[in-house]
């Protein structure tokens, strides 16, 4: 059942081969047998998983159901679900139940999709290894010594390991991506704007976007579809009609021009990693697609942008947690002060308050020029870059990360280096652009990530690609083997 | 060489509390009594144990950021929206309904539909 497809599964429905309480419990079983050793789950929802199958079995019988209904996904702990817990893996919002649903949580349930629980990640997104959650590290279903990336690790190894074929994901820096390819499988960025914020726990509000993960971009597309959608909720959302991503998946990309940048090649990417987005772009071409050399000569800039825009935001968003309205309260507080700085400084972990401090220094007063408006200035010039390149080309294809999944522990005293592990992730949510990790091959045993970005509202296109990568390959169906049973 | 000016800033924050960041030199380094500070300001107690690895930590991911000043960035737009939306507009009309108990209801402590904190007159 767990190495099916969304399409197959849905047929499956139709078909009455199995129920959608069937499917649920199939990978409910799988949860429990196999997440002791990831720990990709924070929160199973069992019972409400069964009632949503029960109805969505009623929806099947009826003939008014969608395709996503009785599919089973799991959820990115960060995305608000009413009477459910929504941590964001922190001890802050350890018992915080949201009073709604995020508008994410609302469009699946609508579409009739089972939730299965509620992934582990960073804490309050914040983090490239899911070593800063509050809830304890992921594992890497390939390698239970190494990290799955982050900040959704929990979706990504969750789905890398089959535990459900769907789940959410977040991607401020590459939090969907990095974890992507570090695990081997396929998600999602769509365009900033695309996907509500709405009930999506705020990091770093201009970066932050939803998005999908899945074994396949077959797979991820359905799920991407049911998530966008213009919402009055979301004040930076955008107001245009979505695509139906599935419908495109098939069409050949014969004479697609593919950018390489060259920045992308350099120093510090791992020779492994290196041989086989070569062999990838090899594959691209025998598809009919053209391959030519692109430059993004500012790349070098996004991971310091990154680092003053993303904790600024960051220090202005989580000043809502502050131990009065909801979250983590301090034992007997001295006074109002004592409440706040002591609620947050043991409500927060290390990263979280690192980051709010950046962020608190770059807004300080005489230096919010010097850093916000100065690197809202170069995140200009990254967007002029990304411009110029898609006048020449229809998708830019590098290495999702430099190095396949590096060891627990491994950089999780040294921030400036764990930055690093998104140096070219981080860039396409600078410029608000979609973008994409699908698996191409390994390195040392490991998952490598192909890394595909394209220009504003591409997403129909990115996954188009991706599929035909796919249909000629068969990386994105390898699963590890201690999970393939 | 460019200095930070105090243009923009908000106007409750007429005090600087840190020294003036000089762009000759590119090791940023904050000491334990900046940290004391950013963290009095951010309202995050932090043990004093920790000041010397957030003081190492800090000064780090800030040496790190000073790059940034070396990009030539005159005239260039602060980029504020990825595809330039504007904040949309929609009538001044009550559009959510009251939910006060049920988001109280999530609330450390309060009484008869007020937060309750320390008090803060005597």
């Amino acid at each position: 059942m767990f190495q099916k497809t969304i399409s197959e599964l849905a047929k499956g429905l139709r078909a009455g081969e199995f129920s959608s309480v069937e499917l649920a419990q199939s990978f409910l079983a799988r949860i429990q047998a196999h997440d002791p050793q990831l720990n990709s789950v924070v929160t199973v929802t069992a019972e409400a998983a069964l009632a949503a199958a029960g109805a969505a079995d009623e929806r099947l019988s009826n003939g008014d159901a969608v395709l996503l209904t009785g599919i089973p996904y799991l959820h990115k702990d960060i995305f608000c679900t009413e009477g459910v817990r929504t941590a964001c893996g922190s001890r802050m919002l350890d018992s915080f139940e949201a009073p709604y649903d995020a508008t994410v949580t609302l469009k699946l349930k609508e579409a009739g999709a089972v939730m299965l629980g509620k992934t582990n990640m960073d804490e309050f997104a914040m983090g490239s290894s899911n070593e800063t959650s509050f809830y304890g590290p992921v594992k890497n279903p390939w390698d239970l010594e190494r990290v799955p990336g982050g900040s959704s690790g929990g979706s990504a190894a969750a789905v890398a390991a089959r535990l459900a074929p769907l789940a959410t994901g977040t991607d401020t820096g590459g939090s969907i991506r990095q974890p992507a390819a570090l695990c081997g499988i396929t998600g999602i960025k769509p365009t900033y704007g695309r996907v509500s914020r709405y009930g999506m726990i705020a990091f770093a509000s201009s970066l932050d976007q939803g998005g999908a993960f899945a074994a396949s971009a077959a797979d991820a597309a359905l799920l991407l579809e049911a998530m966008c959608g213009f919402d009055e909720r979301d004040s930076t959302s955008l107001d245009r009609p979505v695509e139906a991503y599935s419908e495109r998946l098939d069409d050949g990309i014969d004479g697609l021009r593919i950018g390489l940048p060259k920045e992308y090649f350099g120093e510090g990417l791992d020779p492994g990693v290196a041989a086989a987005i070569d062999t990838a772009v090899g594959e691209f071409e025998k598809l009919g697609a053209v391959v030519r050399d692109i430059s993004l000569p500012n790349s070098s800039l996004a991971v310091p942008a990154y680092y003053v825009v993303a904790p600024a935001e960051c220090s202005s968003n989580l000043s809502r947690m502050d131990g009065v309205r909801f979250g983590y309260r301090c034992e007997d507080p001295r006074d109002l002060e004592d409440l706040y700085m002591r609620s947050r400084g043991e409500g927060f972990g290390a990263e979280v308050k690192r980051r709010i401090m950046v962020g608190t220094y770059a807004l300080s007063a005489g230096y919010y020029d010097a850093y916000y408006l100065k690197a809202q200035q170069v995140r200009r010039l990254i967007r002029e870059d990304f411009a110029q390149a898609f006048a020449e080309v229809d998708i830019i294809l590098g290495p999702t990360t430099p190095t396949t999944a590096f060891k627990l522990g491994e950089k999780a005293d040294d921030p400036v280096t764990m930055y690093l592990s998104d140096i070219y992730t981080i860039a396409v949510n600078l410029a608000g652009l979609p973008g994409m990790s699908i698996p191409a091959g390994f390195a040392g045993g490991l998952p490598v990530g192909l890394h595909l970005v394209g220009d504003y509202f591409a997403e129909s296109r990115l996954l188009n690609v991706a599929h035909r990568y796919q249909q000629a390959t068969d990386w994105h169906t390898r699963v590890p083997a201690a999970f393939g049973a | 060489m460019r200095h930070p000016h105090t243009h923009g800033s908000p106007k409750y924050a007429t005090f600087c509390v840190f020294p003036k960041p000089s762009h000759e030199i590119t090791r940023m380094s904050l000491d334990k009594e900046a940290v004391s500070r950013i963290a009095q300001l951010a309202r995050l107690r932090v043990d004093e144990s920790e000041y010397e690895l957030y003081a190492r930590n800090l000064s780090d991911i800030l040496s790190f950021v000073e790059q940034l000043n070396a990009v030539d960035t005159t005239g260039v737009e602060p980029m504020a929206h990825p595809v330039e939306a504007s904040q949309r507009l929609r009538p001044d009309e009550v559009s959510e309904t009251d939910q006060r108990a049920q988001f109280q209801g999530i609330a450390p402590r309060v009484e008869a539909g007020l937060y309750l904190v320390p008090k803060v007159i005597e």
